[in-house]
C-alpha cells in the first residue's frame, strides 16, 4: 500500500464514527423524510404516495401555516435584531478599559443559558404574570400599566423576546471575544483624527464584529426555528395562535395529529427556508462589510 | 509626592491652572462621568438578569396565597420550606434524577470518545478530500433538528428503540458537528513537532492520538463534557418524543407533567425549579473557565 493510500485509510478510520452517524442519523433520515413528505402516513396504515399534495396544501390551503410562518419570522426579524443590539451593547460596555468586576458580570449574563427549559418556563410564567409578576410591578412603579404578556395575543411574542434576550449570554461572550480581537491601534488612529465615540462604533467596532454578528445571526436563526419547549410549555401556541411557531406546529402535526407525511413536508420547507436565510445572511454580511 | 508638585511651580502661576491642565481635568471628569454611566447601565442589566432567579427562589418559599399577592411580596413572612419537602414526594424526583443522569453520563462518554477521534482525523491527518468532507460537517451544523426529527422517530420505532434511552444516547457515539469543530480547532493549535517526534519513535496514528494529543487536550475535553452535560440535562424535546414510559421519564418531563395538570401547585414547582437549577449553577461556578473558553473559541475562530 503506498503512503497516500495509507494516509487516506487512516483519516477515514478516524472519522468513521462520523461517517456512520452522518449516514444513519442525518443523510438517511433526510432522504426518507423527503419520501414521507410525498405521502400520506398516519403510522397505522402503510404510507400512501400522493405526490406534492402536502406541499400544495401547506403553501396554498393551510391558513394556520401562514400564521406559523409569520410568527416565526417575527421572532427572527424583530426578536433577533433586538437581541443583537442589546448583546452588542452589553459587550461594548463590558469591553471598556479596566472594568472592575468583569468576571462577576460575565457570570451574571451567562448563567441564564444553563437553566433547563422547564425551569425557564416556570420562571418566566411568574416573572411575566400580569397581576403579581415582577416586570409588571416594576412597570407599575413607574406608573405604566403593564400588558398581559403571555395571556395577550399582542404581547405574548414580545414576552418571549424578553426571555430570549435573557438567555443570550452566549452571544455576549462571543461579541466580547471578537471585540478583544479588534486592534487597539485603529481606535487610537481614529482618536487622533478626532472621531467621536459613535463614529468609532460605526466605523471600527461594528465592521470588526462582522464575522461574530454573522455567526450569531445564523445560530440565532436556527435557534428560533428549533425553539420548541418555551412555546409548548408556557403558552401551548396560544393565545389565539400568536405563539404557534414552526417547530411547535410541526410537532403537533407529527405527534398529536399523526400526519407524518404532512409534517415531513413542513420539515423540508423548513430546511429550504433555513438554507435561503443562511445564504442571505452571508450576502448581507458581505455587502455591509467595510474592508476585504 | 504628587501633592507637593504644585508648590514647586513659580508663585505667580499657582492660582491659575494652565490651559492644558484645565482641558485634562475636564477630560478626566468626562471620563469619570462616562465610567459612572457604564457601571450604572451594566449594574441595571445585571439586576435585570438576576431578578428572575431571585423571584424563583422567593416563590419557592412562599405559601400559595403569597404567590398571588398583588403587589408582589419579595420576602415571604414565613419561609415555607415545606414546598421543597413536598416537591420531592409529589413526584418521583429521585427516580427522574437518576434517569436524567443515566442519559447525561452515557451521552457525555459518547461525545468525548467519538468527537475526539473524529476531530483528530480532521486536523492531524492530512488525507485527500479532508477539507471538502469537513464542509459537510459544518453544513450539518446549520440544519434544524426538526428536519430529521420525524424520520428519526420512525427509524427508532422500526427497531424498537422508542421508550428506551437508546435514541437519546447512541447518536452521541457518532459525532456532533459542534464538538468536532471545537476539538479540531484545538488540535490544530498543538505543534506538529510533537506528533512528528512520536512518529519518528515508531508510534502509529492511534498511539499519537492517545498518548500525545489527548493528554494535552484535557481542558477542551472538559469543555465538551460540560456542554454535553448541560445540553442533555436541560433537553426537553428529545425525551418528549422518544420516551413513552413514565418510569423512564427525565426530570424535565416529570416537571412538565405536573405543570400540565389543572391548577398546578406553583410553590412546589418553583421549589423543583430551584432544586433542578442550583446544581448546574454550582458546577458552573467551579468550571466557568471551560464554559467561557469553549464558547469564545467557536465564535471567534470560526
Amino acid at each position: 500500500m503506498n503512503i497516500q493510500k495509507r494516509i487516506l485509510r487512516n483519516g477515514l478510520l478516524f472519522i468513521s464514527p462520523w461517517i456512520i452517524g452522518f449516514l444513519c442519523f442525518t443523510a438517511y433520515p433526510m432522504v426518507s423524510s423527503l419520501y414521507y413528505s410525498l405521502t400520506e402516513y398516519n403510522l397505522i396504515s402503510e404510507p400512501n404516495f400522493i405526490g406534492f399534495d402536502n406541499y400544495k396544501q401547506l403553501l396554498f390551503e393551510d391558513d394556520l401555516f401562514l400564521t406559523v410562518l409569520g410568527n416565526t419570522m417575527y421572532m427572527i426579524i424583530v426578536g433577533l435584531t433586538i437581541t443583537t443590539v442589546v448583546t452588542i451593547m452589553i459587550a461594548i460596555l463590558l469591553n471598556t478599559k479596566n472594568i472592575k468586576g468583569m468576571s462577576f458580570f460575565r457570570i451574571v449574563f451567562f448563567i441564564p443559558t444553563l437553566v433547563p427549559f422547564v425551569v425557564l418556563a416556570i420562571l418566566w410564567i411568574w416573572v411575566l404574570q400580569p397581576d403579581s409578576g415582577v416586570v409588571n410591578s416594576i412597570l407599575g412603579f413607574f406608573g405604566i400599566d403593564g400588558p398581559g404578556w403571555f395571556s395577550s395575543p399582542k404581547w405574548a411574542k414580545p414576552g418571549l423576546i424578553l426571555m430570549t434576550i435573557w438567555m443570550s449570554g452566549n452571544m455576549i461572550l462571543i461579541y466580547l471575544a471578537a471585540l478583544g480581537d479588534i486592534p487597539k491601534s485603529l481606535y487610537e488612529a481614529a482618536s487622533i483624527d478626532g472621531a467621536n465615540v459613535l463614529r468609532k462604533v460605526f466605523h471600527i467596532t461594528l465592521p470588526g464584529l462582522r464575522p461574530a454578528i454573522l455567526f450569531n445571526s445564523i445560530t440565532g436563526m436556527i435557534g428560533v426555528f428549533q425553539s420548541f419547549a418555551e412555546a409548548f410549555i408556557i403558552t401551548d401556541g396560544g393565545p389565539d395562535n400568536s405563539t404557534l411557531f414552526y417547530s411547535l406546529y410541526l410537532y403537533r402535526n407529527a405527534f398529536q395529529y399523526f400526519n407524518m407525511g404532512y409534517a415531513s413536508a413542513q420539515a423540508w420547507i423548513l430546511l429550504i427556508i433555513a438554507l435561503i436565510m443562511t445564504m442571505t445572511f452571508f450576502k448581507l454580511s458581505k455587502r455591509w462589510g467595510f474592508e476585504d | 509626592m504628587k501633592m507637593t508638585l504644585p508648590a514647586e511651580e513659580p508663585k505667580h502661576q499657582r492660582h491659575i491652572i494652565p490651559r492644558q491642565k484645565q482641558a485634562k481635568i475636564h477630560q478626566s471628569m468626562n471620563k469619570n462621568m462616562g465610567r459612572f454611566f457604564i457601571y450604572l447601565i451594566l449594574i441595571l442589566f445585571s439586576l435585570a438578569f438576576i431578578l428572575p432567579f431571585l423571584w424563583l427562589i422567593s416563590g419557592s418559599l412562599k405559601s400559595s396565597s403569597e404567590l398571588f399577592a398583588n403587589p408582589p411580596i419579595w420576602i415571604p413572612e414565613v419561609l415555607n420550606w415545606s414546598n421543597f419537602k413536598e416537591a420531592f414526594s409529589a413526584f418521583p424526583f429521585w427516580l427522574y434524577l437518576k434517569n436524567t443522569l443515566i442519559i447525561v453520563v452515557f451521552s457525555c462518554i459518547g461525545a468525548v470518545l467519538s468527537n475526539s477521534l473524529i476531530a483528530y482525523g480532521f486536523s492531524k491527518i492530512d488525507w485527500k478530500y479532508r477539507d471538502a468532507v469537513f464542509i459537510v460537517v459544518l453544513a450539518t451544523l446549520m440544519m434544524p433538528f426538526q428536519v430529521i426529527m420525524i424520520p428519526l422517530f420512525l427509524q427508532f420505532k422500526e427497531i424498537g428503540w422508542i421508550g428506551t434511552y437508546y435514541p437519546l444516547i447512541v447518536p452521541h457515539f457518532f459525532g456532533n458537528a459542534f464538538f468536532i469543530f471545537l476539538l479540531r480547532q484545538f488540535f490544530k493549535g498543538i505543534p506538529k513537532e510533537l506528533s512528528e517526534a512520536a512518529k519518528m519513535d515508531g508510534a502509529n496514528e492511534f498511539t499519537v492520538f492517545w498518548k500525545v494529543i489527548l493528554p494535552l487536550s484535557k481542558p477542551i475535553l472538559a469543555t465538551v463534557v460540560i456542554f454535553q452535560f448541560i445540553e442533555a440535562y436541560r433537553d426537553f424535546l428529545g425525551p418528549l418524543i422518544f420516551l413513552s414510559d413514565n418510569k423512564l421519564y427525565t426530570l424535565s418531563l416529570g416537571v412538565q407533567q405536573i405543570m400540565s395538570q389543572n391548577d398546578p401547585r406553583w410553590g412546589l414547582l418553583m421549589a423543583v425549579g430551584v432544586a433542578m437549577t442550583l446544581p448546574i449553577i454550582i458546577i458552573f461556578f467551579f468550571l466557568q473557565r471551560y464554559f467561557i473558553e469553549g464558547i469564545t473559541f467557536t465564535g471567534t475562530k470560526g
